[in-house]
């Protein structure tokens, strides 16, 4: 059952990255560089949609106690940080040609390095409980308290970059003026989103099966 | 031996159906089902291992049964727990009682949590009943185990409880302590308390109770009334059924 | 009203606890001495180079401090299975998060108080004339870490690996709070009034509104079990 939405993510990610890295213009001010986004883009945005299913499967198993809830908030926890981590190193390697280095503590790298710091502790309690019933409720309490943080987070963040240093140039900044480009993210948004329906319903067929 | 009173009510204050424990993939109790009046006390006797605690702990609503039901004074424990707690008192090992403070304090403090009348003169009416009026200012640190579970009686008395739950109630205690405890039951039982005492010794069993369980591999295998029982046919009737397992005189 | 009395005596209670055993505050306030060293050697001795980072150093000493004053919040609680009995208790669990919350930002506070006036002491800040403004800060600061850390406290408690797995759950939640109060304090000790750190204020009292009712709410569920 989960097979077919897997091929139709291969290919639609097959097609996206494609498009990525052929039929897409070269971009004028970054280069080839730019590209990049393609991939980091969808990364981060397909993440906040994993930690918004990590809200709403702790407030379900909270509200109803069934495994079901619990599945998917650990599952989507998990994918959403390989997704994080997917926006990190892009990010990174996106800002290396530009900054010189692989690090800065630009707002935005900074809130999302955030993210997969509160999501890794959210995976780390999960995985030292073993008793299925506390493991949920704990995991649910501190993935409530993760998502409700991540506005302030942002926020806080924000306003403490713009202590130090005027605000970047970098980052996807306001929407390309190019439409190809517009278009072919969307194509990788897209794909990327049914990778991660694929990836995630796959997980959750396997922790349901490792509960029987 | 001991009177079974006229003071036993005919509706059962605990009724547990066909109530199943799984953890993880090991089931615990295998459809137990008891029925516990008021004025009654019931013995569960079996060997370690038996489901005894865990039963006792799914009548204090402290964990869900896998499956099967519990009524506690007409009242849906699944459902409600929250309703029932305040009916029942558990005395366990582990006797509530805070190291660091007194035994007044320790009574107040859990008098208040429960949302009772913490009055001065009823806490130390309850301290005077389990003969701890002397040491009421001492800290708890200083106390004997059977001093820890007098206190925890103590606390059973301002919280006038339908539903008494002992857990090895006498281990750790000298004669003196077992004599408190086995007074102490009687009472409960004399004022329409319906009250369940785990525990692996068949003579303290016998003693206390109106009707005697064995459960073993989480099933009640025997529910007879213990006045049906002599000693030596108990001791028998146990030896069968556990296969020669371990047991206390 | 019951919800007021049972908040109550869990706060009389352990205020009792700390006052007769008196191992975890005397304790504490030493190692914010400790500290002023650590600090002190970390950054080598030139003075305006520690003057720079005194408004981090602050907040990081009161983290650290934080991580083992409240990580112990419910230490007690594991003797005797005083945990058991209080979820045998009727009425909404809640109170006791409150009354827990409360001893905690007392604790916090006396430690602050401390690392304040050690540090005007030692590293020779001026720290009067923006007092009050600087109290504000502190106790909002205070007030976002405690609500966090006793609720997390209360779940490791549980929990294997607790000595770990408590700091590894707090920090990265307390990152707001920290970005907030130390940008605020740095401003406050340049000299700037408060309303330019209004929107720092703002921030750290909405993050204080939203820990404590997410306390609030999911205590009972951390508690059962």
């Amino acid at each position: 059952m989960t097979h077919a939405p897997g091929w139709l993510a291969a290919v639609s990610l097959a097609a996206g990255l494609a498009a990525g890295f052929g039929y897409a213009p070269r971009e004028a001010v970054q280069g080839n560089v730019q590209r990049i986004m393609y991939l980091h883009v969808p990364s981060v945005l397909t993440a906040y949609l994993a930690f918004g299913l990590v809200l709403l499967g702790s407030i379900g198993y909270l509200a109803t106690r069934r495994p079901g809830w619990d599945r998917l908030a650990g599952a989507a926890g998990e994918i959403g940080v390989l997704f994080t981590g997917l926006t990190i190193v892009s990010g990174s390697i996106w800002g290396r040609p530009t900054w010189g280095t692989w690090w800065t503590w630009d707002a935005r790298l900074t809130s999302t390095a955030m993210l997969f710091l509160i999501y890794v502790g959210y995976l780390l309690l999960r995985s030292v409980i073993d008793d299925p019933d506390a493991r949920g409720r704990y995991a649910a309490v501190v993935g409530i308290l993760g998502a409700v943080n991540i506005p302030i987070v942002h926020f806080s963040v924000k306003w403490w970059r713009a202590l130090h240093q005027p605000s970047t140039i970098l980052g996807p900044g306001p929407a390309p003026i190019d439409p190809a480009i517009e278009v072919v993210l969307f194509l990788n948004w897209v794909a990327f989103t049914l990778l991660f329906a694929y990836f995630l319903a796959r997980r959750i067929e396997i922790a349901r099966l490792e509960e029987t | 031996m001991h009177e079974r009173g006229a003071t036993i009510s005919p509706d059962p204050v605990i009724r547990v159906a066909l109530v199943r424990k799984v953890f993880g993939l090991v089931p615990v109790l295998d459809g137990v089902s008891l029925d516990v009046r008021g004025g009654e006390a019931v013995a569960l006797l079996g060997p370690n291992g038996a489901g005894k605690t865990t039963l006792l702990r799914i009548l204090a609503t402290l964990l869900r049964p896998t499956a099967g039901s519990l009524e506690i004074g007409g009242i849906d424990a699944r459902r409600d727990p929250e309703r029932v707690r305040p009916l029942m008192a558990m005395v366990a090992h582990g006797s509530y009682v805070y190291e660091d403070l007194t035994a007044r304090e320790n009574l107040r403090f859990w008098e208040v949590m429960r949302g009772g009348d913490a009055a001065p003169a009823r806490l130390m009416a309850a301290l005077a009943q389990v003969e701890l009026d002397g040491v009421a200012d001492e800290r708890a640190r200083t106390f004997s185990a059977g001093m820890k579970r007098r206190l925890a009686l103590a606390r059973v008395l301002l919280g006038q409880a339908r539903v008494l739950l002992l857990d090895e109630p006498f281990t750790g205690l000298d004669q003196r302590g077992r004599k408190w405890v086995h007074e102490f039951l009687q009472t409960f039982k004399a004022g329409g308390g319906a009250a369940v005492v785990a525990t692996h010794s068949f003579g303290v069993g016998l003693g206390v109770a109106d009707r005697i369980g064995i459960l073993v591999g989480g099933r009640l295998l025997v529910d007879r009334p213990a006045a049906d029982l002599s000693g030596a046919q108990l001791y028998r009737l146990y030896e069968s059924l556990t296969d020669g397992l371990e047991v206390a005189p | 009203m019951s919800y007021t009395r049972r908040a109550w005596i869990i706060f009389h209670k352990d205020l009792l606890v700390e006052r007769r055993s008196k191992e975890q505050t005397n304790a504490l306030l030493f190692f914010c001495l400790l500290l002023l060293f650590l600090f002190q050697f970390a950054l080598g001795p030139d003075r305006e180079r520690l003057a720079a980072a005194l408004p981090g150093l602050l907040w990081l000493g009161f983290i650290l401090a934080g991580l083992l004053g409240l990580g112990r919040s419910f230490l007690a609680e594991r003797e005797n299975d005083c945990w058991e009995g209080l979820r045998l208790t009727p009425g909404d669990k809640s109170a006791i998060y409150l009354g827990k919350l409360t001893g905690n930002c007392v604790l916090m506070t006396a430690v602050e108080i401390m690392l304040v006036l050690l540090f005007a002491l030692f590293y020779n800040v001026d720290l009067w004339t923006p007092a009050a403004p600087l109290a504000l800060v502190l106790a909002l600061g205070t007030l976002g870490l405690a609500a966090v850390g006793t609720l997390f406290a209360a779940m490791t408690t549980q929990v294997r690996a607790r000595e770990l797995l408590f700091p590894v759950l707090l920090l990265p939640a307390q990152v707001p709070v920290l970005l907030a109060t130390v940008s605020a304090t740095q401003a406050l000790l340049l000299g700037q009034p408060l309303a330019d750190v209004a929107h720092w204020l703002k921030l750290l009292a909405g993050a204080d509104c939203v820990y404590v009712t997410i306390g609030v709410l999911t205590f009972e569920f951390v508690l059962e079990g």
